[in-house]
């Protein structure tokens, strides 16, 4: 909400201080504001000056010679406006001086324009004559203004005064953020008392009383409201022999500060008293309703209607509308009809103050894709009481500005008036909840400033009725913490019992995991949760793939991120494809977050969330490199039984022969393999990918910090190399199962230290060669007992087809 | 004999002397010394002595022997000296050549704000719990005073799955489940991931983090709150940061605040980061609404609380001066290595 500072002192006339410190007291009370602009920044030596004489430059077409009288002497001035003309008073800018912008209106230099005496084709000029954009203002706020030229200034301005002063400039505009519950501070009068009751100066509201004529509203116009549950209130004041012109300066220049462009006084008034109190306001023309009544209902599901911009709305039953005898004559809130909007010639005005639901009305706006200003202060949630204030308001300012007689008695359909809320006076309470010592006396006095006043007897507070967000003591306890100043009260620390504080062992999981993919060369990627159905199809899915049965967002931004993820591969895939086309080389991610699975579609309770640890990397490594790291995180975790890995993990994404099942005491916790060539192509990544999953869930279920010391071997080891030639399809792992399972617990560690296909061994076979370890803990090992188990494991691998070689 | 032992001695000295490296030197010890040399050559002449003068060519050997020995030790002392002077010269490398890089990854910048963040208050006392990010309408929103047609409900621009279940577009739903199923003294920070429809732009995501905290104990004051807040932003952004407390609202806290802190570029003068202002927002809080207590089954008579948020992106792009959102979701790994 931007406003003009002159508007907000025309009621705090005691109000004195400079924009900033306006801005850091209104802030710390609560109205924060966003920024402020003085309208007189950059004008200095600017006067009223009054052209006395013009006559042509002897060397140019274009310019002429202008004698202005500045009060106290008479100085030449060399222009090329065309407006100009003996007589006027023009704003001059006086050698030295300065003006805020070039006359093409363009942005505001930081420093504005200095203007210096000189000479324009040899003849001396000691000034310059001023546009408005050169004032930094423009012809929004100076509808008057030409649309290139000098601006002319009233003729009633004294010769030699401030023209800033003349032209009104000498003000700041400030724009407030207003928090949603403050629906009395979207009005200059809201402000304007909180400005008063922060720097605690009389609040002095306009007078907004008006009896009217002899006749009474109720009998020109009927007003019926059939749908009370969305108007609380309507008002109706009718003004006849209207006498449309433009309204005075002093309200345009408030609308224009305010945003709002002037238009004519009817307009202007029902958009001033719109900003001042709050309350919208809407103007018929009273000839063009039939019936001369007034019928507030719900619309009917598919009517079209015509509002007062010319576009064709389409309806429905929830949208509230002003109806005449006979038909629609406006969007109850939200704008008018083309049907009965004021014309120039209009002859009898019907003034509609009105209390509509603002929840209807905000989602209506929605729904028509029509928000107006209007709606924008209904949806918040109105005071009806306000209502009659706003209205008479107008109306007093139609007669103030002589552009009407006002017809007397206002017809008011308000079936329930909102009552003032009392609540208890609890200082001992308002104090224990902000850990202050604040004395009743301080807080009545800032209650009375706010206008809550205090019901001595039964010790209650009194809300007046624009004051909705004031429910309880703890929002009572805020005022007094408002202006006795959230800077005054203590800081302390809490002070109870003492806790201990830890992560989760989730995130104790987690953060190892972070660690061993950081200490393994895997930066932290992050992703969003939501993509497009399209990956599936990307990632080579089969149509009936379970990942495929997604959570979908009712009001997606758009269908590339309309479901939540089933896998995390997407996320990390696109990322490693950024990569891969800023040519980064070796890049490694990882990621760790969640995935998202519906128990049952249509959800109806909350779907599963599983966090995966998500690890990808293209360039330096292979399989084996994501092997290793995920047994070093098994290690770290305490996972300490053996991890197998089965080749027929069956992901369609993957390599068909560089892929495996992680799986553990024999849970699937995860898998890895070589991304499939096809799925690279989708990514565009042209290099080999390696791709790993866990599903922490599983692997925070398993893990264990706790730690045990199992000594260190004292007797020797002693160590057997086997040298084996076996077909090709037998796995390393199947060797290994037999070695562990033969070897039983004299097997210290062993390690593959040779595999080998090619010349000299049978095709279709590969020779492979282990180093075993055998070692008691309690005892050196003979011999015999080490050939005794060797010779288990040879036999048990013979079965399998080995060939044992010397 | 004796002019026999004499020469040796002086040959063996003089080559000694004159031999200039190891290998000599082991040379010229087989030569007099070795089974075959010289001088055990002439105690093999022994036999040929008289039997009388026998002692004597025998200590003049001795005597010999030992001359000979013991230059032999010292030249090899000096000569090794030598040599390992002249190795630690030759391995002399050139010290500015590039390291070999050690390839350990990086933590993303919301993770290294967040470990941050979690330092601060594990130290304070506070345990790190977690919510679901996929949440019913009934957590996000009506047991924190937001009850349907709340107009805040529109100022947070939700994703939804359907009528009762949305995507979370805060954390506060967390504090909500605590205090449900834990009695106070309760004081945790809930971290985790938010989403609101934003389009994506330099200072918007659809999809970004918040870390929530609640405490709740008999006697919690706003003085309270101020204190945690402002021992908090001294050791997040250093210990000369000021902090300052603006009234707000928000529909589940009252009294409510924002928090700015002294712009911690210019510190608080004013400057183009804090857009001359010389304050930073960097959170809301305020106290536990009475309402949202009750609907959480804790009886506002006897306790009180106060909570906070903040967004994560926006203090690690404040914190490391990151201009753009979306590099955060980008994951460029030239971008991630700076963290």
């Amino acid at each position: 909400m931007n406003t003009a500072l002159s508007w907000i002192k025309a009621y705090v006339p005691d109000l004195d201080c400079t924009p900033q410190q306006y801005t850091d007291a209104m802030t710390l009370t609560g109205t924060k504001v966003e920024g402020y602009q003085c309208l007189d920044r950059n004008l200095e030596k600017i006067v009223v000056g009054q052209i006395i004489k013009i006559e042509r430059h002897p060397d140019a077409d274009k310019l002429i010679v202008c004698q202005v009288d500045i009060g106290a002497e008479t100085i030449q001035i060399v222009t090329g406006a065309p407006n100009v003309k003996e007589g006027d008073k023009v704003p001059v800018v006086l050698d030295g001086g300065k003006v805020a912008g070039g006359h093409d209106g363009g942005p505001l230099p930081e420093n504005g324009i200095k203007i210096k005496k000189g000479k324009l084709r040899g003849v001396e000029s000691f000034g310059m004559m001023c546009s408005i954009e050169e004032l930094g203002s423009s012809r929004d706020m100076y509808p008057d203004a030409p649309e290139s030229g000098i601006y002319i200034l009233p003729e009633d301005a004294p010769v030699g005064a401030d023209a800033v002063e003349v032209l009104g400039l000498h003000d700041c505009v400030f724009e407030y953020e207003i928090t949603s519950n403050r629906v009395d501070c979207y009005s200059v009068i809201g402000i304007a008392r909180e400005a008063a009751a922060t720097f605690d100066k009389p609040f002095c509201p306009p007078k907004s009383d008006c009896s009217g004529n002899e006749e009474n509203a109720a009998s020109y116009v009927q007003v019926e409201v059939q749908d009370t549950d969305l108007c609380s209130r309507y008002c109706a004041r009718v003004v006849k022999n209207i006498k449309i012109g433009p309204s005075p300066e002093w309200m345009q220049r408030r609308l224009a500060a305010s945003g709002i462009r002037p238009i004519n006084n009817l307009v202007d008034i029902t958009n001033y008293v719109m900003e001042e109190y709050g309350q919208p306001m809407h103007a018929f023309d009273l000839d063009t309703i039939a019936g001369r009544k007034i019928i507030v209902r719900r619309a009917k599901d598919g009517d079209s209607f015509q509002t007062l911009d010319g576009q064709q709305r389409t309806l429905d039953s929830e949208i509230l509308m002003i109806c005449d005898a006979k038909k629609e004559i406006g969007i109850a809130g939200i704008m008018g009809g083309e049907n009965s909007k004021i014309t120039d010639n209009v002859q009898t005005v019907l003034f509609e103050a009105a209390c509509f639901n603002g929840t209807n009305i905000r989602l209506s706006a929605k729904r028509l894709g029509l928000r107006t200003d209007a709606s924008g202060k209904f949806e918040k949630g109105l005071d009806p009481n306000n209502a009659e204030t706003a209205i008479n308001r107008a109306c007093r300012l139609i007669e103030e500005l002589g552009c009407g007689e006002v017809v007397g008695g206002m017809v008011d359909v308000y079936p329930e008036k909102r009552e003032e809320k009392r609540i208890p006076f609890e200082p001992a309470f308002y104090n224990r909840l902000l850990g202050t010592d604040i004395s009743e006396e301080d807080m009545l006095r800032y209650f009375k400033r706010l206008e809550l006043t205090f019901d001595e007897a039964g010790r209650e507070l009194i809300i007046p009725t624009f004051r909705q967000d004031l429910e309880c003591s703890a929002d009572i306890a805020e005022e007094a913490a408002r202006f006795f100043g959230y800077d005054n009260i203590p800081t302390t620390l809490p002070c109870g019992e003492s806790t201990a504080g830890k992560l989760s062992f989730k995130l104790r999981v987690e953060e190892t995991a972070r660690n061993v993919a950081r200490f393994s060369g895997f930066s932290q990627a992050m992703t969003y949760s939501f993509e497009s159905p399209k990956v599936f199809d990307k990632l080579l899915l089969a149509e009936d793939s379970p990942l495929r049965r997604t959570v979908k967002i009712l009001n997606p931004l758009g269908e590339d991120f309309s479901i939540m993820r089933t896998t995390p591969l997407n996320g990390l895939l696109t990322s490693l494809a950024v990569n891969y086309n800023r040519r980064n080389k070796n890049v490694r991610l990882y990621e760790l977050a969640n995935i998202y699975l519906p128990e049952t579609l249509p959800l109806t309770e909350l779907p599963g969330e599983r966090i995966q640890l998500t690890l990808g990397f293209y360039g330096e490594g292979d399989f084996f490199t994501l092997k290793g790291v995920i047994e070093e995180l098994f290690d770290q975790l305490g996972l300490h039984k053996k991890i197998s890995y089965d080749p027929k993990a069956g992901k369609p994404f993957l390599h068909p022969g560089r892929q495996a099942n992680v799986n553990y005491r024999g849970q699937t916790v995860g898998f890895l393999g070589e991304l499939h060539p096809e799925t690279a192509e989708n990514y565009g990544i042209g290099d080999r990918v390696y791709l790993a999953v866990l599903d922490m869930p599983q692997i925070v279920e398993l893990a264990s910090f706790d730690r045990k010391y199992e000594g260190v071997a004292r007797f020797p080891a002693v160590t057997r190399d086997i040298s084996m030639v076996v077909r090709k399809e037998i796995l390393a792992g199947q060797i290994e199962d037999v070695i562990e399972k033969k070897g039983g617990r004299l097997v210290e560690s062993y390690e593959l230290f040779d595999v080998y296909e090619g010349a000299q061994i049978l095709t279709g076979c590969k020779s492979m060669a282990y180093s075993i370890t055998f070692r008691a803990s309690d005892r050196t090992l003979e011999d015999k007992e080490v050939n005794a188990v060797m010779e288990k494991i040879v036999s048990a691998l013979k079965d399998l087809g080995a060939e044992l070689r010397a | 004999m004796r002019e026999k032992l004499e020469q040796i001695k002086a040959e063996a000295l003089g080559q000694i002397e004159e031999s200039g490296a190891l290998e000599k030197l082991n040379e010229i010890r087989i030569r007099y010394l070795g089974k075959k040399g010289e001088l055990t050559q002439v105690l093999k002449g022994m036999k040929d002595v008289a039997p009388q003068d026998r002692p004597g060519v025998g200590q003049m050997v001795n005597e010999a022997r030992a001359v000979i020995e013991d230059k032999l030790e010292e030249t090899r002392k000096r000569l090794a000296a030598r040599a390992r002077e002249e190795q630690l010269k030759n391995e002399e490398i050139d010290v500015t050549l590039p390291a070999r890089k050690m390839a350990m990854g990086h933590s993303h910048p919301c993770t290294v704000a967040l470990e941050e963040v979690e330092r601060i208050f594990i130290g304070m006392g506070y345990e790190v719990v977690e919510g679901p990010e996929v949440e019913y309408d009934y957590y996000n929103f009506q047991a924190l005073n937001i009850p349907k047609g709340h107009p805040a409900r529109d100022e947070q621009d939700t994703f939804y799955i359907n009528d009762s279940i949305v995507l979370r577009s805060q954390t506060s739903p967390v504090q909500v489940r605590i205090m449900e199923k834990q009695k106070p003294p309760i004081r945790i920070i809930a971290p985790g991931r938010v989403f609101r429809s934003d389009e994506v732009d330099a200072t918007h995501s659809p999809c970004f983090h918040q870390v929530e905290g609640l405490v709740i104990d008999k006697k919690v004051t706003f003085a309270d709150l101020k204190g945690t807040l402002d021992q908090f932003a001294k050791e997040l952004f250093g210990e000369e940061t000021r902090v300052k407390f603006r009234p707000h609202h928000f529909p589940f806290t009252e009294p409510s605040a924002e928090v700015d802190v002294s712009c911690f570029k210019c510190g608080g003068k004013g400057c183009r980061f804090c857009k001359g202002s010389g304050w930073i927002e960097i959170l809301g809080c305020g106290m536990v609404h009475p309402n949202v207590l009750k609907m959480s089954g804790i009886d506002p008579e006897e306790y009180s609380g106060f909570a906070f948020g903040m967004g994560l992106e926006r203090i690690a792009l404040l914190k490391y001066e990151i201009d753009d959102m979306r590099l955060l979701y980008e994951n460029d790994e030239r971008f991630l290595k700076q963290f």
